[in-house]
């Protein structure tokens, strides 16, 4: 176990590395000089222009520049924002929270809808069920979801107006900032009807982000349950007598959720991408609209160092899908 | 006495034969009739839209559809808050989606096959920086990565064409390399070897042709992805700039009309969902007719 974790370990170091080049380069082929770039209109001094140029460690050869910039962020250092002054880093911290919030959400959603779906749309294989839950899927699955997002707000906030359309809780609420995730922090300041708002808040966008991975999951879950099903233990366990929904949740269940937990950790780059797009929409204050924000202004560390952190974060939850793969399936870790 | 003559049923043509599965998926016939019409009115958008995408009707403003109150059937779907017919701007958003797609998927179709047919035929040490590349793009969500290089060159179409394609790269090499590398062993290839065949006879004239439905079927695909990720970074402002009628662009400053006029939001993200769903259709059941594993 010890050597499949390490060999998967070994694996993600050169991604890291490539990944890290990749920002590194990015911020460098912008076209024209990054300074004026970073300057906009305003325009800068000669002197400034060496200055900065040296505070960036521009005027350097480029592979110091990037070891500099690696030692920077194995720190934790990203460099700070040329808009607001702060570092990078903090203000990732100070905003990650409210994706986390809504990409759990969203998560829960979509293992809640998908999963019991897929499982009975495979026991009623060929029923009318069946076909409608294709078929969702799959349209689950083409959706473009900023839309999906004006949608339902047309529906559910202007027309039915049972959902606010956008932000986090209702203003009228102050919330002190205990963990950073609203629904934890409205529970604790124990005001009337905080909590309440925090959660009709998050009821759109999760499903608007759970939508894809819902699809996915239920498309998963289904087809594994099918081959699971025609196999001969199945088949043995119904010839014992065992009541038909244990042969189900028991039997065919666990074997047939192998493939989808990889799934299911897989949807963690779609979440993260499609919080840029619902964050959008919703005026959500998490990093997926930091990063779009930070583009329109140009703020290039932020940009930089954003998508390296997300970047990052989805490696490393790829690595532990991946041994939880090996834990639960035996087979893969002891294959090559 | 009569003579029966008896002929052998004579075989299908491969055409004929992939048509009869193909064409045994309802759901894949369907999507292709949507492309087929979609493809008809980007082709011929300028002269079945009633209008000019960007003529403004100072005198109509947010005019609802034809059918409801208000409506006018000079502009049936309605207008946007400067005066432009939606169906026209749509039809019109047509071509650019579709051309946006063909570009994305020909281009990555085109660097995705030279790099894996490589990666695939000569192994070693090219195939190991290729693949470690491809894992690296891989370990980023396509609309991230397309989103940080279009941060970097600059919002436009072409730069967003250029991003979607870059992104779509990897599966296309991956698809490549495996289908080349199981078909090196096989005995053709040898005896193209053996009679004097050049690496680059052997790469494209005797492996690649043999390699083309998995392709097919992820251009197919990538296609579907290609317009989804196109409308998302139109919408988020990074692809197609206004006045341009892309479909996602259009749905850019919709949010203002969420409270007023719903047709202005409903029918460019309508169009999107639709597109990409023929798409998808029709390359599910492109591979279900192009698999043989599945024919029996």
């Amino acid at each position: 176990m010890i050597q499949f974790i390490l060999r998967r370990l070994s694996l993600v170091i050169p991604t890291f590395i490539g990944i890290t080049l990749l920002t590194f380069t990015l911020i460098r082929l912008i076209p024209g000089d990054p300074i004026e770039v970073m300057a906009g209109e305003r325009g800068v001094s000669a002197a400034r222009h060496a200055e900065l140029s040296a505070q960036l460690g521009f005027d350097q050869p480029l592979y110091l520049q990037y070891f500099r910039y690696v030692s920077g962020v194995l720190q934790g250092d990203l460099g700070n924002s040329l808009v607001t002054k702060e570092p990078v880093m903090r203000e990732f911290l100070t905003l990650f929270p409210a994706t986390i919030e809504l990409a759990l959400c969203a998560a829960i959603f979509a293992i809640l809808v998908g999963l019991p779906a897929g499982i009975i749309a495979a026991v009623k294989r060929g029923t009318l069920f069946d076909h409608s839950v294709m078929t969702f899927s799959l349209t689950g699955y083409s959706m473009p979801i900023f839309w999906w997002a004006l949608l339902l707000m047309l529906i559910f906030s202007v027309n039915l107006g049972w959902t606010p359309v956008s932000g986090r809780i209702d203003v009228v609420y102050w919330i002190d900032d205990v963990t950073g995730f609203m629904l934890i922090d409205a529970f604790l300041s124990g005001e009337e009807g905080a909590f309440g708002s925090a959660v009709a808040h998050l009821i759109l966008p999760s499903i608007v982000l759970g939508t894809i991975p819902m699809a996915v999951i239920a498309r998963m879950t289904r087809s594994s349950m099918l081959e699971v099903l025609s196999e001969d233990y199945i088949r043995t366990a119904r010839a014992k007598g065992i009541a038909p929904w244990r042969v189900i949740i028991i039997h065919a269940l666990r074997n047939a959720l192998i493939p989808v937990i990889t799934v299911i950790g897989l949807q963690v780059g779609i979440l993260l991408s499609g919080a840029i797009l619902t964050e959008t929409v919703f005026a959500w204050p998490g990093i997926g609209k930091w990063l779009i924000e930070s583009i329109s202004r140009r703020d290039y560390p932020v940009v930089q160092g954003g998508i390296l952190i997300v970047a990052t974060i989805i490696i490393v939850v790829n690595l532990l899908v991946d041994i939880t793969y090996g834990i639960v399936n035996p087979r893969i870790r002891h294959s090559r | 006495m009569t003579t029966q003559t008896l002929s052998a049923p004579t075989p299908r043509t491969p055409l004929q034969e992939f048509w009869y599965y193909f064409s045994s998926n309802k759901g894949a016939v369907a999507g292709l009739g949507f492309i087929v019409v979609i493809g008809f009115m980007a082709i011929f958008a300028d002269v079945i839209a009633p209008h000019s995408p960007s003529d403004q009707a100072r005198d109509a403003l947010l005019l609802p559809p034809a059918w409801m109150e208000g409506g006018n059937w000079a502009y049936l779907l309605g207008t946007d808050d400067v005066g432009r017919d939606i169906l026209s701007r749509l039809i019109h958003g047509a071509r650019l989606s579709l051309a946006v797609g063909m570009v994305a998927v020909t281009a990555s179709l085109a660097m995705g096959i030279l790099l894996g047919l490589v990666a695939g035929y000569f192994k070693g040490m090219i195939d190991t920086i290729i693949m470690r590349i491809v894992d690296i793009m891989l370990a980023m969500p396509s609309l991230l990565l397309a989103i940080a290089i279009v941060a970097v060159l600059g919002p436009s179409i072409v730069n967003a064409a250029l991003a979607i394609s870059i992104v779509s790269l990897p599966h296309y090499v991956r698809l490549t390399r495996a289908a080349t590398m199981a078909e090196m062993s096989r005995d053709y290839v040898t005896s193209s070897r053996v009679i004097g065949a050049g690496p680059l006879r052997l790469m494209f004239i005797c492996i690649l042709p043999n390699c083309l439905a998995p392709l097919i079927v992820q251009a197919t695909l990538g296609f579907s992805s290609a317009i989804l990720d196109m409308a998302a970074l139109g919408f988020l402002g990074l692809g197609a700039q206004p006045p341009t009628p892309e479909w996602g662009s259009m749905l850019a400053d919709a949010l203002q009309f969420v409270q007023r006029a719903w047709w202005v939001v409903t029918f460019p993200g309508l169009m999107i969902l639709l597109t990409v769903l023929a798409f998808n259709l029709m390359g599910d059941g492109l591979r279900d007719a192009l698999d043989p594993k599945l024919k029996q």
